[in-house]
Parts: C-alpha cells; sequence; structure tokens
C-alpha cells in the first residue's frame, strides 16, 4: 500500500456541517472518494491510499487537474484505491463533485 | 527441344491417391483410419492447410495430423488462419512441420513464441487473412488440406451450416491446383440442407468422434461494460458516426465497440440517427447487436462467420441476415472481408498500444498474436472508386492544399482507454512490436493499423481527427492531446492542445455537446446477456459460460 | 419484431452497490447511517497485507423507513471483497442485530451479498460469522422478523450461506446464488468432474434462486429489479404486523424457531435427500417434481416461470 497526500490552496467557499460525501466502491480498478468539510486554513488536501505503488507523479497531474477544475478550500478528499486508471479516477472525482455540489444547492 | 511435361502435379496427386487406397476404400473414411490415411496422402515438405479460424476448428484433423509418424512425414510448411489448439503447436514440437505461414494465434501467442525462440519453427510471415488467402491462389496454394464442415452426403457434398467461414476459399485453392482435400464433417447423412461445397471438390470424408470445435468469439457480455466505455460510445456516435452519415462499416470484437451497438436503440436514437445511421454492416452477428436490429436501426449484416447461440435469431430475420434457401446463414470470410475493405466507409477497433505515430499493435514481449482481419479492415482502401458522403467528407479533409483532384478516404478510428487494467498505459513512445521484431528477425515490426491509415484516435478525452492535421508533428501533437496521463499525454503542450481544439482536430466531450453524466450504465440498451435473450424474443441462446440463470 | 422490453426495466438490484440498494429500498431519504464512512471504521487487518481498507469495511447499516414503518438494515457490499466478512464488518453486523432488540423495529432487513469470512482475518472473521448468527436468533426470539434479501453479482455463500437461512424469510431475484461452498470451492476440492464452475447455467440450475425457491430455501422469487425487492419486503412486515396475531405465530410463511420446527426441518431434509439424492444436476430434480420440460426453466422470465411451477410447489 502507498500512502500519498497532496494540498492546493484554493478560493472556493468553505462550508460546514454537512455529511461526508461518499461515491464509488474499492475493487480491483476502481475507487472510493469521500469529500468531508475540515476547516484546513483555505487548503484542500487529498489523500490517497493505493494498492497501485510507484504512480505518484500520474496523481499528482490527474489531481493537478482536478484542483484547477473545482478551486476548492476547506475540503478533506480521501481516496482509498484499488488500482484504478486515471480515467476512472477523474470519473469517480467529478461524480463525487457533483453529488457535493448538488447538496449544496 | 526437349518436351517438358505439362502434367506432373496431376501424376503426384494421382499417386497419392493410389498409395491412399492402401488403407481405405472410397471417399468415406472411418475415423479410426484417419491418421493412416494422412499419412499416406502426404509427403515430406508438402504445404499443408489446416483449416481452422478464430472459430470454427478441424480439431480432429488437427491431432490426426499430430499424430503421424515424423520419421515419414517431416517438414511441412503449414499454411493456415489461425494457430489456436495445443496440436497445432504439437505438429512443431514433434517435428512434422517446421514453418508456417498465418494471419493469428491469440489464444497460442506465448506458445508460439517459445517455439520462435527453441528455434523449432519458421515464420514465413503474418498475414491480415485475405492476404493470406490471395497467397492460397498465387505462391502458396495447398499440396493438401484438412477442412472442417457441418456435415455430408454418402457422395462427400458438404454442408458447412452457418460458419461456413474460409472453407470454400481453402477448397478452391485445393481442389483445382491438383491437391487434396480432406474433411472431417459432424455427421453424414442422407439428405442435405443445402450444398455449400460440391462432392467433386472433395476427396475423402470422414465423421469425426466429436462434434468440431466452435468458440463464441464474438460474444461480449454487456455486464462487464464500464462507464468510461459508454462516454467513448457516446463520443463517437455523436461525433464520428453522425457527423460523417456513417451508414456502411465495420466493428472491431471488444467492450468498446460492443458499447456503441448497445447505445444504438438508445442514445443514438434519443439524438433522431434511427435509418441516418449504421445500416449496412460487415460484422459476425455479435449478439450486442440485436437490440440495434430489433430497434429498427439495421437494414443489412454480412457476416464472415456466425456465431454460437445466434443461429436461430438470424434465421428468424433474414430481411437483415444472408441466409440459404435451408433459412440458415451462410458466411464466407474472404468475401466479407473484401467488402469490409472496398464497401465500408468506416472500421473501428480498439488495440493495446499506439505510438506518435499513430501505428498501433496487439503484440506484447512474450506474445505472437498476429493480426486476423483487423489490418485489411483497417486502411484505407486505396483502390475504391465508388463515392459515399461518409467516404468524401473524409477524403476532402484529409486533402491538404495542394492536391486537386477529388478522392475520398475511408474512417479508420482506434477506441482505447488511455490505460488499460493494471495501469499499463495504451499510448508509448515505442511499441513493443520493434523489439519483436529485433528477437525474431521479422523484416517488420508486426503493426496492426498504421498510422496512416487512422483517421481518428478516441480516448476517454476525446476525438482526436487525423484526417485534418497537415504535418507530423501536429499529427503528434493531437495524439499526446487525447493521450491522457500517460508519458506521451504528460509530453503535450497545452497551447498548442488548445489551439488544435479550436481548429476542431481535438474535440472533447463537453466540445461535442455530449454529457458526461449520461455515461452511465443504464444507457444500455441491454446491461446483460439476459436482456440480450430478452430482445431476441428468445431467439438468442447464449452459450453456458455467459449465464447469470 | 419484438418489443422495446429490453428497455422499458426498473433499477436492477444485481448491478446497484450496497448504498444504491438501500435508497432504493427505502422509504426516499429516510435512511440514516450508522458508523458512516467519516468514522473510518476499518480493518486493522488488510494493510498489513498489502490490502486497500474501505471506510465502511463493506457493509453499510442503518435505520430507515418501509413503508412508513421503522426497519433496520445493513447492506453488504459484494464490490469490495466479494462482501466478504472480516472483523469490523461482522461488529457492525452484530451490533445492528443487537440494537434491533432494543429498539424493535418493525423488521430487520439484511441484503446480503458475501463470498463468507474474509480469509485475510481468518479467525476473526469466522467468529464474526457466529456472533452475527447469534445476534440473528436473539432478534428473531425477541419477536423482531429479520428479512433476508439476496441478489447481487456475488451470491450469498460460506457463513454468510448460513446466516442467510437463519433468516425468518429470504428474497431472491434468478441472478441470485444462495449455497455453503460456493461453486469455484466445489471444483477445486471435488474435481471439475464433480462440478464444473465455469459452466455458469450448471452452477444456477445448482445454486441459482430458481432452483432454491422450487427446493423451499428461499420463499420469495423476484424480478430482478429494486422496486419488486421493495414490494415483497412490504408485503411480508404488512402481513407480519397485522395486530390480531401473537408475535410468535403471525405468520404463516415466517418460520417459527421453536424446537418442533427446527426437528420438522431435519425431517424435510432428510425426506428431499431422499427424493433427490440421486439426480445429477437441478433439472433432474425439477422433473421429480413433476414439472413439465424441466430444462425449460431456467430461460424463463419470472411470470412463466411462476405459470410453469404453480402446481408442483
Amino acid at each position: 500500500m502507498e500512502h500519498l497526500e497532496f494540498e492546493f490552496k484554493g478560493s472556493g467557499n468553505r462550508q460546514v456541517d454537512r455529511q461526508a460525501t461518499l461515491v464509488g466502491v474499492v475493487s480491483s480498478g476502481n475507487l472510493e472518494v469521500m469529500l468531508e468539510n475540515v476547516d484546513l486554513h483555505g487548503l484542500c488536501r487529498i489523500n490517497v491510499s493505493t494498492s497501485a505503488q510507484g504512480f505518484t507523479e500520474i496523481w499528482q497531474a490527474v489531481l493537478n487537474d482536478f484542483a484547477a477544475r473545482y478551486d476548492l478550500a476547506d475540503l478533506q478528499i480521501s481516496i482509498n484505491d484499488g488500482g484504478a486508471t486515471p480515467a476512472v479516477v477523474c470519473l469517480r472525482l467529478d461524480q463525487a463533485m457533483e453529488e457535493y455540489l448538488e447538496a449544496l444547492t | 527441344m526437349a518436351t517438358r511435361k505439362w502434367h506432373t502435379q496431376a501424376e503426384n496427386r494421382r499417386a497419392r491417391l493410389l498409395r491412399a487406397a492402401e488403407v481405405c476404400e472410397g471417399k468415406i473414411v472411418p475415423c479410426e483410419r484417419m491418421t493412416a490415411l494422412i499419412e499416406k496422402v502426404l509427403e515430406p515438405g508438402d504445404r499443408v492447410c489446416l483449416e481452422g479460424n478464430n472459430q470454427k476448428q478441424a480439431d480432429f484433423l488437427a491431432r490426426c495430423l499430430a499424430q503421424v509418424d515424423p520419421q515419414r512425414v517431416y517438414d511441412l510448411h503449414m499454411v493456415q488462419s489461425v494457430i489456436a489448439l495445443p496440436s497445432h503447436i504439437e505438429l512443431f514440437e514433434r517435428g512434422i512441420a517446421n514453418k508456417v505461414d498465418f494471419s493469428y494465434s491469440g489464444p497460442m501467442g506465448t506458445r508460439m513464441a517459445q517455439l520462435v525462440a527453441d528455434d523449432k519453427i519458421k515464420i514465413g510471415a503474418i498475414h491480415t487473412y485475405l492476404e493470406l488467402f490471395g497467397r492460397y491462389f498465387i505462391d502458396l496454394p495447398p499440396k493438401v488440406s484438412l477442412i472442417v464442415a457441418h456435415s455430408a452426403d454418402s457422395q462427400g457434398n458438404l454442408y458447412t451450416g452457418p460458419n461456413t467461414e474460409d472453407t470454400p476459399t481453402i477448397v478452391e485453392a485445393t481442389a483445382f491446383k491438383s491437391g487434396i482435400v480432406i474433411a472431417q464433417v459432424n455427421q453424414i447423412v442422407e439428405d442435405l440442407p443445402r450444398v455449400d461445397i460440391p462432392a467433386d471438390w472433395v476427396d475423402f470424408v470422414t465423421e469425426a468422434p466429436t462434434p468440431h470445435l466452435l468458440e463464441p468469439l464474438f460474444t461480449r457480455d454487456p455486464a462487464q461494460i464500464s462507464e468510461i466505455q459508454i462516454l467513448m460510445a457516446m463520443m463517437v456516435i455523436k461525433g464520428i458516426y453522425a457527423e460523417y452519415d456513417v451508414n456502411r462499416l465495420n466493428h472491431g470484437v471488444g467492450f468498446n465497440t460492443a458499447a456503441i451497438e448497445l447505445l444504438l436503440p438508445t442514445y443514438a436514437d434519443s439524438l433522431g440517427l434511427k435509418g441516418k445511421i449504421c445500416r449496412n454492416w460487415m460484422l459476425n452477428p455479435h449478439p450486442t447487436l440485436i437490440p440495434a436490429i430489433e430497434a429498427g436501426f439495421v437494414e443489412s449484416v454480412y457476416s464472415p462467420g456466425s456465431e454460437l447461440g445466434m443461429e436461430d435469431y438470424v434465421r428468424a430475420r433474414p430481411d437483415v441476415f444472408f441466409n440459404g434457401s435451408d433459412g440458415s446463414q451462410r458466411t464466407n470470410r474472404a468475401f466479407s472481408h473484401a467488402a469490409g475493405h472496398y464497401a465500408c466507409d468506416l472500421f473501428i477497433g480498439s488495440s493495446l498500444q499506439m505510438d506518435l505515430q499513430g501505428n498501433s499493435s496487439t503484440v506484447t514481449l512474450d506474445r505472437i498474436t498476429g493480426f486476423g482481419g483487423a489490418p485489411n479492415l483497417g486502411a484505407d482502401a486505396r483502390g475504391r472508386r465508388h463515392a459515399s458522403p461518409a467516404w468524401l467528407k473524409a477524403g476532402r479533409e484529409a486533402q491538404s492544399g495542394l492536391t486537386t483532384t477529388p478522392r475520398g478516404r475511408k474512417l479508420v478510428v482506434q477506441i482505447m482507454e488511455t490505460y488499460r487494467e493494471h495501469m499499463q498505459p495504451a499510448f508509448v513512445e515505442r511499441l513493443d512490436a520493434w523489439e519483436m521484431m529485433e528477437k525474431t528477425g521479422m523484416e517488420l515490426p508486426p503493426i496492426m493499423v498504421y498510422g496512416d491509415d487512422i483517421s481518428h484516435v478516441v480516448t476517454e478525452e476525446g476525438i482526436a481527427n487525423l484526417l485534418l492535421c497537415r504535418t507530423d508533428e501536429e499529427r503528434n501533437e493531437a495524439i499526446r492531446g487525447v493521450a491522457g496521463y500517460t508519458p506521451l499525454g504528460l509530453g503535450r503542450s497545452h497551447s498548442v492542445v488548445e489551439n488544435l481544439r479550436d481548429r476542431g482536430i481535438i474535440r472533447r466531450p463537453e466540445d461535442l455537446g455530449v454529457d458526461r453524466r449520461m455515461a452511465t450504465r443504464d444507457l444500455l440498451a441491454a446491461r446483460s446477456v439476459k436482456e440480450l435473450v430478452h430482445w431476441s424474443g428468445g431467439l438468442y441462446q447464449p452459450p453456458k459460460r455467459f449465464r447469470n440463470w | 419484431m419484438s418489443d422495446l422490453s429490453g428497455l422499458r426495466r426498473g433499477q436492477s438490484y444485481y448491478e446497484a452497490t450496497a448504498r444504491s440498494r438501500i435508497s432504493g429500498l427505502l422509504d426516499s431519504n429516510s435512511f440514516q447511517e450508522l458508523l458512516g464512512p467519516a468514522d473510518r471504521l476499518t480493518s486493522p487487518h488488510l494493510e498489513p497485507l498489502g490490502q486497500p481498507c474501505s471506510f465502511n469495511d463493506g457493509i453499510i447499516i442503518g435505520s430507515g423507513k418501509l413503508h412508513g414503518l421503522s426497519v433496520l438494515i445493513a447492506s453488504q457490499e459484494g464490490g469490495f471483497m466479494g462482501g466478504a466478512v472480516g472483523e469490523v464488518h461482522g461488529a457492525k453486523l452484530t451490533g445492528l442485530l443487537e440494537r434491533a432488540v432494543n429498539e424493535k423495529p418493525a423488521a430487520v432487513l439484511l441484503l446480503l451479498e458475501s463470498g463468507g469470512v474474509r480469509l485475510h482475518e481468518a479467525n476473526a472473521g469466522l467468529i464474526a460469522i457466529s456472533e452475527v448468527i447469534r445476534a440473528l436468533l436473539s432478534t428473531r426470539a425477541a419477536g423482531i422478523p429479520v428479512v433476508g434479501l439476496i441478489g447481487g453479482a456475488n451470491g450469498c455463500f460460506g457463513g454468510m450461506g448460513i446466516v442467510a437461512r437463519c433468516c425468518d424469510t429470504l428474497i431472491i431475484n434468478e441472478e441470485g446464488r444462495l449455497g455453503l461452498s460456493g461453486p469455484d470451492v466445489i471444483e477445486t476440492t471435488m474435481g471439475v468432474e464433480e462440478f464444473d464452475s465455469n459452466d455458469r447455467a450448471l452452477v444456477w440450475r445448482t445454486v441459482g434462486g430458481k432452483h432454491r425457491y422450487l427446493l423451499g430455501e428461499v420463499q420469495h422469487l423476484v424480478e430482478d429489479d429494486i422496486e419488486a425487492f421493495r414490494a415483497t419486503a412490504i408485503n411480508i412486515i404488512d402481513e407480519v404486523q397485522s395486530p390480531c396475531l401473537e408475535p410468535l405465530e403471525r405468520s404463516s410463511e415466517l418460520q417459527k424457531l421453536t424446537l418442533e420446527s427446527l426437528q420438522q426441518e431435519h425431517l424435510d431434509l432428510s425426506r428431499r435427500l431422499e427424493n433427490y439424492g440421486h439426480c445429477q444436476d437441478g433439472t433432474e430434480i425439477w422433473s421429480e417434481m413433476c414439472i413439465d420440460d424441466p430444462e425449460k426453466l431456467p430461460l424463463m422470465d419470472i411470470p412463466r416461470f411462476f405459470k410453469a411451477v404453480e402446481n408442483n410447489i
């Protein structure tokens, strides 16, 4: 298992007092993504636990693009990964954000 | 001037038949005499065609051939579409044969590589089907062909049933060049439903102890189609089929193309495309095409071979398929691939690796897999002279300013997720095919589809239209622009890619108006084999390995 | 041309995740999760073995409303390690059943999808299964019906197969499978001649929903549609809730948990062995049951299946 941590500075609005959002299932080639509001002084922190080792650079690239797409702050994103491809990772992240943003409105 | 003899081949044939008469009388041979007969008929160094495609197999005759005495029969030169059975490999391990010209060796790819490494096999060349068939009539006519049919009558007429496949081609090349044709059949009957091969082209027939093998190679379980594949299929339908009015086409086999087939009655229908796209097909009867046929998308399907379990469904849809007077399907791989090459406007398929030039290959380092039919279908037909809207539009796009002669272009589409499972990148700097070439001493890298034949590359990131690229650099950047987070994709220049996007060379789902959120399995017309059975009105009878009820 | 029935369909139970099964089954927005993902109650055993963990440890538990009635519910996620039961997973399920004794909901719904004990946590998983069984029987003894629902891709096998048969009543779809040893296990230990686990049609004729229904091990066979599972569960609970019946005699269809009922069960089982013990295949048993054209049963849709067997069960 490999544990990776990424932090991004964002300006998105801080939301509090809401339940965690979880999408996806941990299985071979798949992952679960959990979103939680946490006071991180404006940061968005992403923790990845993955069974596929040695792909830090690819995670960095995928998450850079993700962070740039949504501009998030005070959000803790936790990922349990069973070796998903970047395509699946992007899809789950977008689904999680969609569910998260839907619950805000 | 010495008189030249003009009948040596016929005399040789007579000599072989005389030797055969030592072990059997007449045309119908008991199966237990078959190995002895083959031994009598063959001579060392013969070119032998062993019928077998990735569907039906002359498996009994293959076993008989593998049992001959290698002291008497050796150094055979095998010519065959597919190397698929353990007995095929045994021929080389036992020294019965030492050379092969073939098309495909999917399931035996690893053992083939081992035979090459052990110097037990010499590969003449790896071909596409139509190319190998062509050589049967030019420089590789078989001396003896071991073929397979469904049934025979006492005269030796053959009925091939829905899976005619390669049989007529092989028999034609052998019987009309003084060769000898030996057939295995499942049963010998009084009356055949129809005659697919006339008796006077066939020398010997045997009733095999077990029915011949038949692989359901073209069955894809919709349960395994992923959301990513659905997203890509939506892009193909909206961004290619609709835009080019693609009506005459061929699909490769795989989950990517199965997804397209299953989106026709749902997504394509919602775009108002019924009757406007996907009407005439060159395709095995894919079970995943059933919903599109039932929904009225498909007008006709001509097939290289049938598909196990689809027989009754095909029989009940004679307006769509090519069926004989007996009602069952007639297939023909040679005609199908000629049709696929010249009469189809589009081919779409997947492969395992693509390089920056767009060359693609299914070769990996330890497996010699071959090509099958894809290179013939996935190639621009330079000899084509008839026009169609899709062909003309592609031709216009491909034309750079200098040429003024109008000419069309085939659409050759490669569809693949940027990473395969276990994080294997689909886009690579250098194809494994090059290393395979170096290791085995081939003259060419085994490339499935050449980059200059490819018109579009589709990945989860979007579509790259290579027709519109004007320089090699542009093509490279267009491929990088859809290569995702692979090393090739990460090497892209964002500004160049954005420029290509402005020019419509790269199109993202949002550029195409494809809503990613719709890309769920609910969009599939059938999510399981059971739903395919329901669509077929109970006519489709899936092989037991595809059932989960 | 056949109609477009392939398109008119409900939400597949077989395809759904554990979470979407719950939301499809219960009254909308009524589910309250207990020990949800944010509590991070994950398995301590997987990380040392290089296996990814899941925030739910493969099971979602909580409370909600079914047709207005309070129920407790658990749903195993087959996608995560085949729904296999580990220490935490089992403890969540046990805790839910124990909570039922205190809370007295109208029923406990167990959405079962599991290959059995998680091999990575062997002993802890085995103990967990026995704790689940004990808790389940206590719940039933307290007069709270436990309804099992089976219909996911991984079936319900091993220890969870036993748990399933401890429930008051079971609902299954034809894709669902119920058994003790899974098909692969049987093939591995007894040989492919005994049981070919790749012959999927044979697997379903042996452990599939229709066969389990015909044998009487499962009381309700439904279409692969979450709505059909929901409707059946509502019917069961409505019947149980009927006020004119005493708790332990509420329904003829719920198995009573008494010494007599267990003895009767044993008698039925030995009779079954006597009647069908010589059969090699599900179709032979159906033939013994005097069902016409037994080989046609597997391909029938549910309404036609009921019609074909209505006089034989």
